[in-house]
């Protein structure tokens, strides 16, 4: 008999297939990580986590009977039945009878079951089919503050930007090319002379004196540190990219707008906020709600919370300006605007809601988009609002979407769109 | 009283070497085990969920498939939903019995007296597994699988050699032979046998197959369809066997791959004929060798009702009506059966005399048994072993749900008119020939579009799970490489479904031909 310690044997053997089922799963992972995210708050949505995927979907098929025919089952535990008893069959998938014969064929339990993903495991299926990478490579118009950057010496500067050991440097070139004596030379002659001194030795003494005068007067005559060798460090001005951002979620909660839309709306946001995350260090989001007068709520009342009254979007562009005048300066933050709404606006707003995006908000925004929602299938033309935006010049991007499926295309093309027209 | 072999929960490697040469005294001499050497494996939580995924074998090919299952596993495992199993043994020789880090002293001495002892003995000495697969080859075998499938990968693409395990998968359950082989399966000689066959077949030029017009029209069609099914030793119920020999369109390495797919379904194929055969002779062994063991002194009182803790979870039987009734624990049916066998070998009643003459008061019940374990699977071990006492203890009924009845019927209970009925039905829960859908190729036709015939003999109406049998179907027609046709038929001959499947890719799998 062997005992043979294994523990110390690389585990994870199966992770080779672990991402072979991922990739063969990668269809009905993807719909399940984008129906999770759904739920979560914005901000999470790029962290790891378990989703259930039915197990249908990437089934492993067998020859099986089914439920057809005449089943026959030996169960244990006969409480009151005799022989020619007949009983009520339970609802279908109960525990006895039928139901329990079906669950020795095929091994119950088998209807779903949990993946946990990693993070990047989560964001990469999330983004696939995205084609984020290639929206990296487009250059979005950014903000850029002023910052400093080091940029070699220079010869004048403040105390304070003194380079010491560049000085230093230049300092001890100098000396040596100029034949400065070293102090302990000095000193040695200072000893020599003592000892010529002491016992007698005249000739000596005046060489040595003489010797001494002239180190010493060119000591004196060559500094130590010279003004020439001094350095200071340099700085450059140079533009720095902002890294951070802000991104307004504005949404008309109007009656007229429903879960579906709401729902299309926010997978928008979701994707812009991930999007953003992956350029920017620090990215904050903002939720304005509207009806005929805005306020800025926290998530779960932006999505959840409905109200009444009618719709005037100017409101909500107010209450950006405000927000953004009072707690997001222009010179350290990236603005970004997105904007759901079924379209429905007051006649008499347009011009103010126009009036806002053009001069208020379009100039300070990096990015503005424009999501128009509607029912599947509706054929209702384009909105008032819809009209309004797009007379602005430059327009925001502006998409209309009715079912789901679309928001991500939609996301891509809005970027490429946005891409085309601003060419700065 | 001697000395315990431990004390406490922690173990060391000397502990277990203590152990195990007790529990062998004992297994050896007082139950007189026949067993293949051992070979005990310490591993981890995490290995143990490796193992899982690859059906508990050491080594296996990569599929997508056992990765799905890894997930299930380690997602029901970290969520607490289900636990490990404390070990797990591969019928091999060296016998391999895996013992987790985690488990305690008694856990381990419990593991060794149960996979090492008692399934290692019920592995050597079965009849099924003795004739059936070859301990000694099949991580050798298993080897060979792996690096010939790696080097299709690489030579054929991933892609390819995916769908072509995918579909030889889904007829694993329809890939072994049922009735006992003449000739074992010898997995050493398989690799040098893979490579002949090649050279053979590149030598061979298969008339069956010709398309030029030819051969005597006028001959008989019914005499014709007779030398065809005898050529093709129709009609044939390993469908990966039949496919493997005379698919006319897959390449070599393709009939290779449902080769190795269906000699390690014919591996496993004993194991699930004897889940309750296998599982009870552990569980009796491992309580004969815990009871000598606390007898001894070997262990404590409180080690002692630790195994029972362990034991009685592992025989529990919830009745049908309990939440966590699913089916029968074959740990229990097979325990509660053999050690009522042990009964009527010592102290038999005058209903056991009637009911098993040659066994009641042999008074040597541990003969009786190995000769059982040896000779028996489940289906004929119910039919012959179920006592009545088994089945009152058990208060079994027969229940049969029949579509054309408005309610379930109770046929039979556990009383007079009942013991033998129930143990013909219990038994033919447990007879793979009748729980598998009995599914034959019976012909091709050569004269048309080369279509390939399958049917399928429905018992009691019993028809296939309907859109399982297309997805199957469909995986089938791709390595055919024409359309199938799966008739299902009553006892009668009539014809109740009827499913056609052209193969999904034009080409069949003939990408990988040269």
């Amino acid at each position: 008999m062997y005992v043979i310690d294994r523990r110390l044997n690389p585990s994870g053997k199966s992770l080779p297939n672990r991402q072979r089922f991922l990739r063969r799963a990668g269809h009905v992972l993807r719909e399940a990580v984008r129906n999770v995210s759904v739920e979560r708050p914005i901000r999470d949505v790029n962290e790891g986590g378990v989703v259930i995927i039915p197990a249908h979907g990437i089934g492993e098929p067998s020859f099986h009977v089914g439920q057809d025919g005449t089943h026959s089952r030996v169960l244990p535990g006969n409480q009151e039945f005799l022989e020619g008893d007949r009983l009520a069959r339970p609802p279908m998938g109960g525990g006895r009878g039928r139901g329990a014969g079906k669950g020795s064929y095929k091994g119950g339990g088998e209807d779903e079951f949990r993946v946990a993903l990693s993070a990047e495991e989560f964001l990469t299926l999330f983004l696939e089919d995205l084609e984020l990478p290639d929206l990296e490579r487009r250059k979005l118009s950014q903000t850029e503050a002023v910052g400093l950057r080091r940029a070699g010496f220079q010869k004048t500067g403040s105390p304070a930007n003194l380079a010491i050991s560049r000085t230093m440097r230049n300092a001890l070139s100098r000396r040596m090319a100029l034949h400065r004596p070293r102090p302990d030379d000095l000193e040695r002659l200072i000893e020599a002379l003592a000892e010529a001194e002491r016992e007698g030795k005249y000739k000596d003494i005046r060489l040595l004196r003489g010797l001494i005068a002239t180190h010493s007067a060119r000591t004196r005559a060559i500094p130590y540190i010279d003004p020439i060798d001094i350095r200071y460090r340099r700085y450059e001005p140079t533009p720095r990219p902002i890294a951070q951002a802000v991104m307004f979620c504005i949404m008309d909660v109007s009656g007229s707008m429903t879960e579906h839309m709401k729902d299309m709306a926010k997978r928008f946001f979701m994707l812009l906020y991930v999007f953003l995350q992956k350029r920017y260090k620090q990215v904050e989001v903002v939720f304005i709600r509207h009806t005929d007068h805005a306020k800025e709520v926290d998530e779960d009342n932006f999505f959840q919370s409905r109200e009444t009254g009618g719709t005037r979007v100017s409101s909500a562009l107010e209450e950006a300006l405000r927000i953004i005048g009072e707690r997001y300066p222009v010179s350290e933050w990236n603005i970004y605007i997105a904007q759901a709404s079924d379209g429905d606006n007051e006649t008499g707003d347009h011009e103010r809601a126009m009036k806002l995006m053009r001069d208020g908000l379009m100039p300070i925004s990096q990015y503005v988009a424009y999501l128009e929602v509607d029912e599947p299938h509706s054929d209702m033309p384009l909105s008032s609002l819809w009209k309004t935006y797009q007379n602005l010049d430059p327009a925001p991007s502006m998409r209309r979407v009715t079912m789901r499926q679309e928001i991500y295309p939609v996301f891509r093309d809005l970027f490429r769109r946005r891409d085309g027209l601003n060419v700065e | 009283m001697s000395a315990r072999l431990f004390e406490g929960a922690d173990w060391s490697f000397e502990t277990i070497q203590r152990i195990y040469e007790r529990v062998e005294d004992i297994a050896l001499r007082d139950l007189k085990l026949d067993v293949y050497p051992n070979q005990i494996e310490v591993i981890t939580a995490e290995q143990m969920l490796d193992a899982y995924a690859a059906s508990g074998m050491p080594i296996y090919y990569g599929h997508w498939s056992f990765g799905k299952h890894f997930v299930q596993h380690e997602g029901q495992y970290r969520k607490g939903h289900s636990d490990l199993a404390y070990e797990l043994v591969i019928n091999s020789s060296p016998c391999i019995s895996y013992i987790m880090e985690g488990n305690s002293a008694l856990m381990q001495t419990l593991v060794i007296a149960h996979a090492a002892f008692g399934h290692n003995h019920f592995f050597k000495n079965n009849r099924l597994f003795r004739d059936g697969t070859d301990a000694a080859g099949i991580l050798d075998y298993l080897q060979f699988a792996r690096s010939y499938i790696t080097q299709c990968e690489e030579t054929y693409g991933e892609r390819e050699v995916e769908r072509l395990l995918d579909a030889a998968h889904a007829l694993m359950s329809h890939g072994v032979h049922r009735s006992p082989r003449r000739r074992r399966i010898d997995f050493k000689q398989e690799q040098t046998r893979a490579q002949e066959r090649r050279a053979h077949d590149e030598l061979m030029y298969n008339e069956l197959w010709q398309t030029l017009p030819g051969g005597n029209p006028r001959a008989p069609q019914s005499s014709a369809q007779e030398r065809l099914a005898q050529m093709l030793e129709l009609p044939q119920e390993n469908l990966l066997y039949f496919l493997e020999k005379t698919a006319p369109r897959l390449a070599p390495w393709q009939r290779e791959l449902l080769r190795i797919v269906r000699l390690l379904a014919q591996y496993f194929y004993p194991q699930r004929q004897t889940k309750v055969m296998n599982e009870g002779t552990a569980t009796f062994v491992h309580y004969k060798i815990m009871s000598e063991l606390h007898r001894s002194g070997d262990i404590g009182d409180g080690a002692f009702l630790e195994f029972l803790t362990s034991h009685t979870n592992v025989t529990f039987q919830p009745a049908f009506d309990d939440r966590r009734y699913s089916s029968i624990n074959p740990y229990a049916l097979g325990f509660a059966m053999m050690q009522d066998l042990e009964r009527i070998c010592i102290a038999p009643t005058q209903e056991d005399r009637d009911w098993f003459p040659q066994l009641a008061g042999c008074l040597d019940p541990m003969e009786a048994l190995k000769d059982i374990w040896a000779h028996y699977r489940d289906e004929s071990f119910i039919s012959q072993f179920l006592s009545p006492r088994v089945i009152r203890d058990w208060r079994m009924f027969h229940l049969i749900d029949d579509p054309s009845d408005a309610h379930l019927r109770v046929e039979s209970i556990h009383d007079e008119r009942g013991y033998r009925r129930i143990r013909r039905a219990l038994t033919r829960e447990y007879d793979l020939s009748y729980v598998d859908p009995q599914i034959e190729v019976i012909a091709v036709d050569l004269e048309g579009d080369r279509h390939l015939i399958l049917q399928h003999a429905v018992r009691e109406g019993r028809l296939l799970a309907s859109r399982e049998a297309s997805e199957v179907l469909g995986l089938l027609a791709d390595l055919w490489g024409y359309p199938v046709v799966l008739r299902e038929v009553d006892e009668h001959g009539n014809g109740l479904r009827e499913h056609i499947c052209e193969p999904r890719h034009a080409q069949g799998f003939q990408s990988g031909l040269p």
